[in-house]
């Protein structure tokens, strides 16, 4: 695999010289997006069914077998309508919005490894990148908001800017302990640190700290406060239409993804197969097979719970996760420290 | 900006059209951040005049218009119309009618709480809930529209017993529905009762005291709720109340959870009700034999002249009433539900004046929601359990 790439790569080099290297660039982009956005439409394919399921419906299933070009026609019906603008909106911010919510749900999957060859930009401090990265999707939602001239869609921005920073700290300090177990910020060095045993064993309750910040920072139930349809409409997309809307909900969907597979490199040995004898599987297939269960995680919980109350989830932030997650980077260090396994 | 600049509160428009609004509740809510200073209810959106109509038409043409108040509950708002007219005349129906009667009201308690709890959870955001819900709702559908032909607008009951008898397998499908709900009901609360979401979101929310409910109107559940055991089936039992045994379940804080629990436990409370009426339900006729009042049998119609002339007479003219005036209350999901009714010995009302549930409950929502959040405003609507069809009728 690796010379094959190498091989490209020389000939390449060989007949355009230097533009060649953006070309190859925006390939390598093209063959991560255009994965990552089919797991993404069919994602919403696959929440509609299993919500479907466990609510004792069959979900869509007139397009095609088992409605499997449902996301296709969803993205046709998306694509023709009229992106309706407020009147009272600030336009060029109200249709940027969208384009900084999916631009940053993107981007984040730069540094994504997928097996220990498989990543498109292997930078040193990955898990740095994908924190920075997701704090700037935060202004999608405030500035769809605050451009919409809404009031529904007002509140809805005033919560997520509340919401997401609450969970981004929590999330943050439950990242340290991996990196401190890994020694490095490097999303292939984590993996790789997990070779003996996975994170989720000896940080178990930091994953679930994980897991549910998880949830409420990509804005899912129960703790979809941004958009409480029964509260505030749509929250900030109320006022959206057409592909403007598609995009804030795309975006959704590719950050569950993201959440889901940096819970699955973090915590659960990434690529690394289960047990040892079980190696002969692809290191991607095992990476799939974690995201899956996260995500269904995801539509799990969704389909169960009630609605979180704006107060009390920021109660949960600050005064649960974060002493919790706090504590715990105490505990690592000290049993880090206690048994001389401090990386170097 | 001057030291002096004044912070104004955020006016929200809620409704009538929102996705909570419960039909076409409007409320101008006044917000301090997200806390609601103030919640004013503007109703009227879904008036059709049903009082006045009623004046312009016979007893019987008058009686599908109370399907059409809590279109949630539709039996059990022709219960007070028929037992009116039935007082007046001084009629009684005949036992196996009364027990119909109560084993569709019963029926319907069920159909409405479990709309409340379907809506009341998809408020809070369970939504879940509303399809399992639901689902049970079409089995009793399914049995109204056996019963009489139609699925909601049933206009089944009539004064002097009901339309027509239970057809054949209708009580054994009643039966089995008894015996299999309540592992259902089990099923919800398994999803809600427990559920640490569920009661943060709901304990101690819109909390109104036993004092304050009498003084707001409150009756029904939200009564019942805040620890009154007032239930009209046992304060003044009509039809077979009487014979049937059964609990009144209160609350103790009068709160959301409290009102929540309360209407589970009628749910329980109707499905035994249901069982025991199908066990001393008696055969006989379903109609009263004074065919002036209550149709005449198709059979006899074919070959008596009689019959015929009082089929005739009561679906051209209708029945007359005695003049005089009457107020029949009955419990009905929501409540108590009363009619008050002038006769002027015509065939049609002088004057109906109809009393809902709903009317009262929805003007206490201002006290209930004061000072709390925004999301508690939905969860203080969704107890409240409205429909529009009754208050604005």
């Amino acid at each position: 695999m690796a010379e094959f790439l190498a091989s490209i790569q020389g000939s390449g080099q060989e007949l355009l010289g230097v533009a060649w290297i953006p070309l190859w660039t925006v390939i390598k982009i093209a063959v991560l997006l255009a994965p990552l956005m089919f797991c993404v439409t069919y994602l919403t394919w696959a929440e509609r069914r299993i919500i479907g399921a466990m609510q004792v419906r069959p979900g869509p299933n007139r397009v095609g077998i088992f409605g499997l070009l449902q996301p296709l026609a969803d993205a046709v019906k998306l694509f023709v309508k009229e992106t309706l603008i407020p009147t009272g909106a600030d336009v060029p911010v109200f249709l940027l919005a969208p384009l900084i919510t999916l631009g940053a749900a993107l981007v984040a999957w730069a540094v994504v490894p997928f097996s220990a060859e498989l990543i498109l930009a292997d930078v040193n401090i990955g898990i740095l990148y994908v924190l920075a990265i997701s704090s700037l999707g935060v202004y999608g939602v405030l500035v769809s908001g605050w451009a919409s001239n809404s009031r529904y869609a007002f509140l809805g921005s005033m919560r997520s800017a509340a919401q997401m920073v609450s969970y981004e700290v929590a999330l943050g300090f439950t990242i340290i302990p991996v990196i401190m177990l890994a020694g490095s910020l490097s999303l292939k060095d984590i993996v790789a640190a997990q070779s003996d045993m996975w994170n989720i064993i000896p940080l178990l309750p930091l994953f679930v700290i994980y897991f549910i910040s998880g949830v409420a920072e990509t804005n899912r139930a129960p703790f979809d406060m941004v958009e409480a349809e029964a509260e505030l409409v749509a929250g900030f997309a109320t006022d959206y239409s057409a592909m403007a809307y598609g995009m804030f909900f795309l975006g959704e969907y590719a950050n569950m993804i993201l959440v889901s597979t940096l819970g699955a490199l973090m915590f659960l040995g990434g690529w690394l197969p289960p047990l040892a004898f079980l190696g002969f599987i692809p290191g991607i297939v095992w990476l799939i097979i974690k995201i899956g269960v996260l995500l269904f995680f995801f539509l799990w919980i969704r389909a169960t719970f009630p609605r979180y109350r704006y107060d009390q989830l920021m109660r949960l932030g600050w005064k649960v996760f974060l002493p919790l997650s706090l504590f715990w980077i105490g505990v690592t260090g000290v049993v880090l420290h206690l048994t001389g396994r401090v990386p170097g | 900006m001057s030291a002096s600049a004044q912070l104004d509160n955020y006016t929200l428009n809620f409704g009538p059209q929102h996705p909570a609004a419960h039909g076409v509740l409007r409320l101008v809510l006044e917000l301090d951040g997200e806390m609601v200073v103030r919640a004013d209810p503007h109703i009227g959106f879904l008036h059709r005049g049903t009082e006045k109509l009623l004046e312009h038409k016979t007893y019987l043409q008058g009686l599908p218009y109370f399907d059409r108040l809590d279109y949630m509950s539709p039996m059990a708002q022709e219960y007070p119309w028929v037992l009116a007219i039935e007082r007046l005349l001084g009629i009684e129906a005949p036992p196996r009618a009364q027990y119909i009667r109560v084993i569709f009201a019963e029926l319907t308690r069920i159909l409405n709480h479990l709309l409340f709890l379907g809506a009341h959870g998809l408020d809070v955001g369970a939504m879940t809930m509303f399809i399992y819900c639901f689902r049970e709702r079409e089995r009793i559908l399914d049995m109204s529209e056996a019963a009489c032909g139609a699925r909601i607008h049933a206009a089944y009951f009539r004064p002097g017993g009901v339309a027509m008898d239970l057809p054949d397998g209708l009580v054994d499908r009643i039966a089995e529905f008894v015996a299999d709900f309540p592992s259902k009901i089990d099923d919800y609360e398994t999803l809600l009762t427990g559920n640490r979401i569920w009661k943060q979101r709901l304990v101690g929310i819109g909390v109104v005291g036993p004092d304050q409910a009498l003084d707001l109107g409150f009756v029904g559940p939200m009564l019942r709720g805040s620890g009154i055991a007032y239930d009209l089936r046992k304060a003044e039992p009509y039809d077979v109340y009487d014979r049937l045994d059964f609990d009144i379940p209160v609350g103790k804080n009068g709160d959301c959870y409290d009102r929540y629990l309360v209407r589970v436990n009628e749910l329980r409370q109707s499905t035994s009700i249901i069982r025991q009426c199908l066990e001393q339900m008696p055969d006989g006729p379903v109609r009263h034999d004074n065919f002036k009042v209550s149709t005449p049998y198709r059979e006899e119609m074919k070959s008596g002249m009689e019959s015929l002339i009082h089929h005739f007479k009561l679906h051209t003219e209708g029945l007359t009433i005695p003049a005089g005036e009457i107020y029949t209350a009955v419990e009905t999901p929501k409540g108590e539900m009363g009619v008050y009714l002038i006769a002027d010995g015509s065939n049609k009302p002088y004057r109906v004046k109809i009393r809902a549930a709903g009317f009262n409950h929805l003007q206490a929502l201002d006290t209930m929601v004061r000072g709390h959040l925004l999301a508690d405003v939905t969860t203080c609507v969704g107890t409240i359990d409205i429909v529009f069809g009754e208050i604005d009728r």
